[in-house]
């Protein structure tokens, strides 16, 4: 790539939505994990005996956040990858064509 | 190069069948025939693969990255399998078996580096690289140095998660196949050898897609006849575990290993951030046609994986209540001493528990399978750090063919088997579920900060990726040595004389790994320094874009 193509790609509009929105929602992904493990390891370390805490005969509160974490991990994959392969992919298209460099 | 291929197969049956049968006239466990036929039965049909592999393997890019010609289903499964080792299958069972809810909090941390992995590189990492991650890592910044200190990332972390795989494997089929420790150990070699040298990662990705479905399958039937035992109440199971386990209604706390707030959360950070760094793991990005297919690796994966470790809190459980309080699986009948073949072992007597001999069997054929591809894998990713990061660009600066190149990693890959099996036999004592933690606290600190740091920060430069992802490799390492679990239990020093109290180092060591790479990057003023962080903007574009891409090659 030169010079040029990149300056031209910089100042396409698809490119920094594509950028701008992909960053954004990245990041917020990644806190919301970031917050949903370092609360379950907050609580390990802290507050241990809460985690023993029956809830439902002898299912403690420990397993159902255990089982949630996994599952929320698996449902915010899955999330981003529905919104990328819509949005980001179709953005993505337009602009390497916009820049001449189809024919992937 | 096919008649070797079935020249060091056949060699290996016969070593394996002759020394199953010597022992099996032997004193000490019997062999059990069932785990060694089908066993037989998925060495027979890898080296199959390998041997088609072999005819398709004609370029680097064939060897390194299987031509970038996997789907993202497919490598999403291979992904998941090359994290489903051993350790993971028998140890984490094993962990929750003896401390109960401990061993899902393990099973947490392994999995929540997943969607980050997914969020920050994914597709970065696939835009940008070829066939290692220091490819990525080097991008803009100077090959020499940091491929040389990538690669010495990637065998620091290769080597001590092999030296846990061996070790592991050794003891299973001493157990299992009542063959002896040191030929397990060289099974083991010879035949991830002969899957690496001649197939390449065609044959490293299907023998390990095989192997997840098989343990998979194995795993869902064991925890359904765990469930079944209890009429698929949940609730009983749990009841009935916290009434027969020798601590009671303690196995539902998070164990005395967590005692420590400080070392709860460093073992968190290695577990989750030590998952983006480890090499074997990141070089699968590249086998993929391009940042989609690798974007549906990761959801994959971490379904596959995230569903595995629910399994295997099940079959812990299953363990607890039908292994625990059952006299015919622990050492003389006597329920108050160890588990027959050790504390790794209750999946396996679990097994023969709710499915007989024959479950016994698949199981431990399926363990040992695990192994197996686990190592394949991580040889050959520290095969292409020699060969590719190391010969190619250190020694040779490029000046090097293909050919020349692929040929350096096949001896490579000859060398670290031999090295495998005599690490494995060195260190046949020690504890597996310890040493994988120390790959992946070097994983967090060396390889995360500079492959993270060169893909998301303008300001990285070539001084402070070397010097950061040293001190963090050097501080992880340097930090276990001096923790009680190298300290007291291998040194044999006195308790409480370790100098570093807690479990994993990477609440200290990745921090300062990431600050060293900040701090080395700001005040280099040089004019190279100036060149790499104004080329961050072409190298930003095509990790956003994919233009300019390695492509998948042309079928």
């Amino acid at each position: 790539m030169d010079e040029q193509t990149i300056k031209r790609i910089q100042s396409d509009p698809n490119y920094q939505k594509l950028v701008a929105e992909r960053t954004s929602f990245g990041w917020t992904l990644t806190i919301i994990t970031l917050v949903i493990y370092y609360g379950f390891i907050a609580l390990v370390a802290f507050a241990p005996s809460v985690i023993a805490v029956p809830v439902a005969g002898s299912i403690t509160i420990g397993i159902i956040l255990g089982v949630a974490i996994i599952i929320a991990s698996i449902l915010l994959t899955g999330i981003y990858v529905m919104r990328a392969n819509s949005q980001y992919d179709e953005l993505n298209n337009a602009i390497v064509n916009a820049a001449g460099m189809g024919g992937k | 190069m096919t008649r070797l291929i079935k020249s060091g197969a056949l060699a290996t049956l016969i070593l394996a069948a002759s020394s199953a049968a010597y022992a099996a006239d032997a004193a000490g466990p019997a062999t059990d025939w069932n785990a060694v036929l089908i066993f037989a039965a998925f060495v027979l049909l890898t080296l199959g693969i390998t041997y088609w592999a072999a005819m398709r393997t004609r370029t680097a890019k064939d060897f390194y990255a299987a031509g970038g010609s996997i789907t993202g289903l497919q490598n999403g499964l291979a992904i998941a399998g090359d994290y489903m080792s051993a350790a993971s299958f028998l140890g984490i069972s094993a962990l929750v078996f003896s401390a109960g809810y401990y061993g899902l909090i393990y099973s947490i941390g392994f999995l929540v580096g997943w969607p980050i992995i997914m969020f920050l590189m994914a597709e970065p990492l696939r835009n940008l690289g070829r066939y290692t991650f220091a490819d990525v890592a080097s991008y803009r910044l100077q090959a020499t140095p940091i491929r040389a200190m990538a690669a010495t990332g990637t065998l620091v972390t290769v080597l001590f998660y092999l030296i846990a795989q061996m070790v592991g494997a050794g003891q299973l089929i001493q157990l299992l196949f009542g063959l002896d420790y040191l030929y397990a150990v060289i099974l083991v070699g010879i035949l991830m050898v002969i899957y690496v040298t001649f197939g390449g990662m065609i044959a490293t990705t299907w023998v390990q897609i095989i192997k997840a479905g098989l343990l998979l399958v194995g795993a869902t039937l064991m925890a359904l006849l765990v469930l079944a035992a209890f009429g698929f109440d949940f609730n009983a199971l749990i009841a009935k575990a916290i009434e027969v386990h020798p601590q009671h209604d303690k196995i539902m706390l998070p164990g005395a290993a967590v005692a420590n707030p400080i070392s709860a959360i460093s073992l968190g950070m290695a577990l989750m951030f030590g998952t983006a760094g480890l090499p074997h793991i990141l070089m699968r990005f590249f086998t993929v046609r391009d940042a989609k297919e690798a974007r549906k690796s990761v959801f994959w994966a971490t379904t596959f994986i995230g569903y595995f470790y629910i399994l295997t809190f099940i079959i812990g459980f299953g363990a607890i209540v039908m292994v625990g309080p059952d006299p015919a699986y622990h050492v003389g009948g006597d329920i108050t001493k160890g588990l027959i073949g050790g504390a790794n072992m209750p999946a396996i007597h679990l097994a023969a528990a709710v499915g007989g001999d024959l479950m016994k069997g698949f199981i431990a054929a399926v363990a040992f399978a695990t192994i197996l591809a686990v190592v394949s894998g991580l040889t050959l990713s520290g095969a292409s750090a020699v060969s590719h990061d190391l010969y190619a660009s250190v020694f040779r600066h490029g000046r090097v063919d293909e050919a020349a190149e692929v040929r350096a990693s096949r001896i490579t890959t000859v060398v670290l088997g031999i090295v495998a099996i005599i690490l494995g036999v060195i260190f046949q004592k020690i504890n597996v579920a310890f040493m994988v933690g120390l790959a992946f606290a070097v994983a967090a600190s060396a390889n995360f900060p500079v492959l993270l740091l060169s893909m998301l920060w303008k300001g990285l430069t070539t001084r402070g990726a070397f010097i950061g992802g040293f001190v963090g490799l050097i501080c992880a390492v340097g930090l276990t040595v001096v923790s009680p679990g190298i300290w007291e239990a291998v040194f044999g020093n006195a308790k409480g004389s370790a100098w570093f109290p807690y479990t994993s180092p990477a609440i200290f060591s990745m921090p300062l790994g990431f600050f060293c790479c900040w701090l080395f990057s700001v005040t280099d003023n040089s004019a190279t320094a100036a060149k790499e962080r104004a080329a961050y903007e072409a190298q930003f574009v095509r990790s956003q874009t994919g233009i300019g891409a390695e492509k998948a090659a042309a079928h």
